[in-house]
């Protein structure tokens, strides 16, 4: 210990030098500071906190605490349930009529009326309020008007939403969409006070909601306070005082700070610290299912991957793949060999169904060997593997799973990674078609609907359609889904158009991804919903 | 000294306007960044023509050069992409990464400094072997090496300090990022030094100021070291716009939210406002820390004049 003494008091002689007081460390104002407050790690959230402009989950923790909606989902099953809504109800899946429950108000007072909601939809779909979420008012009459392709829009408001009363209001759709009402989870549907459009920019600086939670201050960058709002009238009031959100640089730094007990709870476990986690943790360690499936999608729009028998050469390269090892080894199970193309949170109720995949998504490398050269072998002799080399720390997976390919096939330079540098540059090959060969996809549920998970990716022209996957039969299946008005019918239709995935194979299920985290001792109650965010309100300090 | 000085601040203007334009042409070539805000989704068509308009990403490359040198002028930098002006996180993150560079200085140039006149004035003795074995072992650690291990010690498992950096930076939080982020160049002040030292010991004045019968420690503080300096402050004038620009992985790793990580921010999200604006600054930082060095030679060196 005499190094380790010689190097304190090193370190305490320059403090000295710069007449600072940090030596001996050891009192904490983080973490275990205010009486029932808790600290958890954050990101720096990419756009202004709007509810309709906020897609990632980053700025999605925020608004979970100070947002109620018409529906939230259960955060433990996923269903969706209704909040502000007392009914909705429809008799022809088209016209909606929203009935709201009497008693609910922002924090700052003001009423939470049918014209809250209203307002804030028509905020939300107006192009030139650039909301990042407006795609997702697109099922809702007049939203050509408001959010043209290109040039000015018509009118300012959705023909389709009318205010009837108070606390009524309905909503005309432009298609049939049965599961619609369970989709007014999502943030985008919150309800806006009018200080959001009167004082905007104050507003954007300290939001106001009406959930649990009300911000006390919020330093951009740095970190956010949010305290328990006692006024708030749902029954899920927060247990606990607050939470502090700090923004950490890097993951790494704040496991860091969780094991040296200045920060309560971590919701991204760095990779490179799964191995240790158990040990540093023991069980205040989570790692439970989120609604997250990864895929490697084939660019259809490509000739030598879309053409007579390419699927057998798509479905042979899917069973060279050694989706239990990988899992087991690089993601240290935080991920789950997939078989079907949705999410097991959604539960067999939901329309998740174990195995639709079949012996495709099965690890058969003789198999696979077989299909490979029926299908006409790899375009060229070979094949890569496109991703994003700046964030996720995609290379290990891939390059594994191109070991796999390598050892199934026999060929040591038949699949290798191919890396694009940032991720907007990998966004932009793919939405420009440029993509020679398959390319790593990841689809986060914006709603615990198996709709979620088919349509806005393989439906034809669909906005996230990125491989360009077009099959007649498998949109006429949707179409019928969503025009079932019983939910049965809706779920089945949804699988029998999953049945379509499988036998052609645009894209190759690889696994579904659980949501981790870990917390201190001061802390219990912890859990995360189904889109890996920490639901706050619960947790307890003791 | 007066007309020195302006010559080189009117030199100043190509090299500030050549640097931008590299740094923004650099940033461009990287592609559209209005791709990436929209996550693993496709950006619906409609809004990223919108965000495209509003951000002037729309018109030719020269007239978005000429915009935003137009706006600089103006003292606007532009908007970062969740909103904030660049020059509201320019405001948080320069004195945070000046506080870390300062500490990074001072550790560098005093323990730098001691170091390299004792293993200069007793070459080839113990002291010497000692120094050089020390500056070579801490020259081949990877900062990155040194900091997660100097951060899980010190923060975790002896809990000294905290391992993370809070919002506000005290500078007593900064003592060990700031150590990691000098060590490197801790070991080239001593090296620079010790060499200079070593060779100027037999200089003529010296042995004059001996000759005179001055007291050693006047020798070698007042006369010997002055003159070995010019070397170590060449160095270290440049050091400082590495450290405040090159931080990157010393401010990731201990969560200073300084310029590093707005820089690596601004790359990640490809938001040339932000890096464009960051690095003007920088350059102009590298200037000005040049000039400085240039004007403290005459200072050292009474020899050395500029008309």
């Amino acid at each position: 210990m005499r190094g380790a003494e010689r190097a304190k008091w090193g370190v305490c002689a320059v403090s000295v030098v710069l007449a600072a007081t940090a030596c001996g460390g050891g009192v904490d104002t983080r973490g275990s500071g205010a009486a029932g407050i808790v600290s958890s790690s954050w990101g720096d959230p990419q756009n202004p906190l709007e509810p309709a402009n906020t897609n990632e989950v980053q700025g999605g923790k925020v608004l979970e605490m100070i947002f109620r909606g018409l529906k939230r989902y259960n955060p433990r099953t996923g269903a969706a349930e209704n909040v502000i809504a007392d009914r909705i109800e429809t008799t022809d899946s088209r016209h909606y009529t929203v009935t709201l429950k009497p008693g609910w108000t922002f924090s700052n007072g003001e009423k939470v009326t049918a014209k809250s909601f209203v307002d804030a939809w028509n905020y939300g779909a107006l192009i030139t309020n650039r909301q990042k979420n407006a795609p997702f008012f697109q099922y809702i009459e007049g939203f050509d008007a408001v959010h043209p392709e290109n040039g000015r829009p018509k009118t300012k408001t959705l023909s389709g939403l009318k205010v009837a009363s108070p606390t009524k209001f309905t909503v005309a759709l432009n298609q049939k969409f049965s599961s619609w009402p369970d989709t007014l989870g999502y943030t985008a549907f919150m309800p806006l006070p009018q200080t959001f459009y009167s004082h905007h920019d104050a507003w954007v600086k300290k939001p106001v909601g009406n959930g649990p939670y009300a911000v006390e201050s919020y330093t951009k960058g740095s970190v956010m306070k949010l305290r328990k709002w006692s006024g708030y009238p749902g029954p899920d009031k927060a247990r606990n005082g607050g939470i502090d959100l700090q923004v950490y640089t890097d993951n790494n730094t704040a496991y860091t700070d969780l094991q040296a007990g200045n920060l309560d709870l971590v919701d991204d476990i760095p990779a490179t610290q799964l191995k240790n986690v158990h040990a540093d943790l023991g069980d205040r360690y989570i790692n439970q299912p989120a609604g997250v499936i990864q895929t490697l999608t084939f660019p259809m729009y490509d000739k030598r991957w879309n053409g007579k028998n390419s699927e057998k050469l798509r479905r042979g390269i899917s069973m060279a793949i050694d989706r239990a090892s990988i899992t087991k080894e690089i993601f240290r199970n935080t991920r789950t060999p997939a078989t079907d193309w949705t999410s097991p949170v959604l539960g067999t109720k939901g329309g998740f169904q174990d195995g639709i995949c079949g012996e495709a998504c099965e690890f058969r490398p003789d198999r696979a060997k077989e299909l490979v050269k029926e299908g006409g072998g790899l375009p060229g002799g070979r094949m890569t593997i496109a991703y994003n080399a700046d964030t996720g720390s995609h290379k290990d997976w891939i390059d594994a799973i191109c070991n796999s390919i390598n050892n199934a096939l026999d060929n040591d330079k038949a699949c290798v990674g191919a890396p694009v540098g940032t991720f907007a540059d990998f966004r932009n090959r793919i939405s420009s078609e440029k993509m020679t060969g398959p390319f790593r996809a990841g689809w986060q549920m914006d709603y615990p609907l198996i709709q979620n998970f088919l349509q806005p990716m393989y439906y034809s022209k669909a906005s996230s359609n990125d491989g360009k996957y077009s099959n007649p039969k498998f949109d006429k299946l949707v179409n019928e889904a969503n025009a079932a008005t019983d939910r049965k019918e809706t779920i089945s239709k949804f699988q029998d158009a999953e049945r379509v995935l499988a036998t052609d194979m645009p894209t190759i299920p690889l696994w579904y991804q659980n949501g981790n985290g870990g917390y201190s001792d001061r802390i219990a109650h912890v859990a995360l919903n189904p889109f890996s965010v920490p639901v706050y309100n619960e947790i307890t300090v003791h | 000294m007066g007309r020195y000085v302006i010559r080189r601040l009117l030199q100043m203007i190509p090299v500030f306007i050549g640097s931008t334009l590299l740094i923004f042409l650099m940033v461009y070539a990287l592609g559209d960044p209005v791709a990436a805000l929209f996550g693993d989704r496709a950006p619906d068509p409609a809004t990223a023509a919108q965000i495209r308009a509003d951000l002037y990403l729309d018109q030719p490359l020269w007239k978005q050069y000429l915009h935003y040198m137009a706006q600089i002028f103006q003292g606007n930098f532009g908007t970062a992409f969740n909103g904030q002006p660049v020059t509201e996180l320019m405001g948080a993150a320069f004195p945070v990464t000046l506080r870390l560079t300062l500490v990074a200085v001072v550790i560098e140039m005093v323990a730098g400094i001691v170091l390299g006149v004792f293993s200069g004035l007793r070459r080839g003795r113990t002291v010497d072997t000692t120094v050089l074995i020390f500056t070579l072992v801490v020259v081949s650690i990877p900062t990155f090496v040194s900091g997660y291990v100097l951060q899980y010690l010190f923060g975790v498992k002896w809990n000294w300090v905290k391992p993370a950096v809070s919002s506000e930076a005290p500078l007593g939080e900064l003592l060990l990022p700031g150590l990691v982020l000098a060590l490197v160049s801790l070991a080239y002040v001593t090296r620079l030094t010790r060499t200079s030292i070593a060779e100027n010991a037999r200089a003529d004045y010296v042995r004059t100021a001996v000759a005179k019968g001055l007291p050693r420690r006047r020798v070698v503080t007042r006369h010997l070291l002055r003159n070995s300096l010019i070397p170590v402050v060449t160095f270290i004038g440049t050091d400082i716009g590495a450290l405040m620009g090159g931080a990157i992985v010393t401010e990731r790793i201990f969560n200073i939210h300084g310029v590093g990580f707005q820089l690596y921010q601004g790359i990640l999200r490809q938001n040339s406002p932000t890096v464009v604006g960051f690095v003007t600054i920088l350059v102009l930082v590298f200037l000005v820390a040049n000039l400085l060095v240039d004007l403290l030679y005459a200072v050292l060196d009474p020899r050395i004049r500029y008309a």
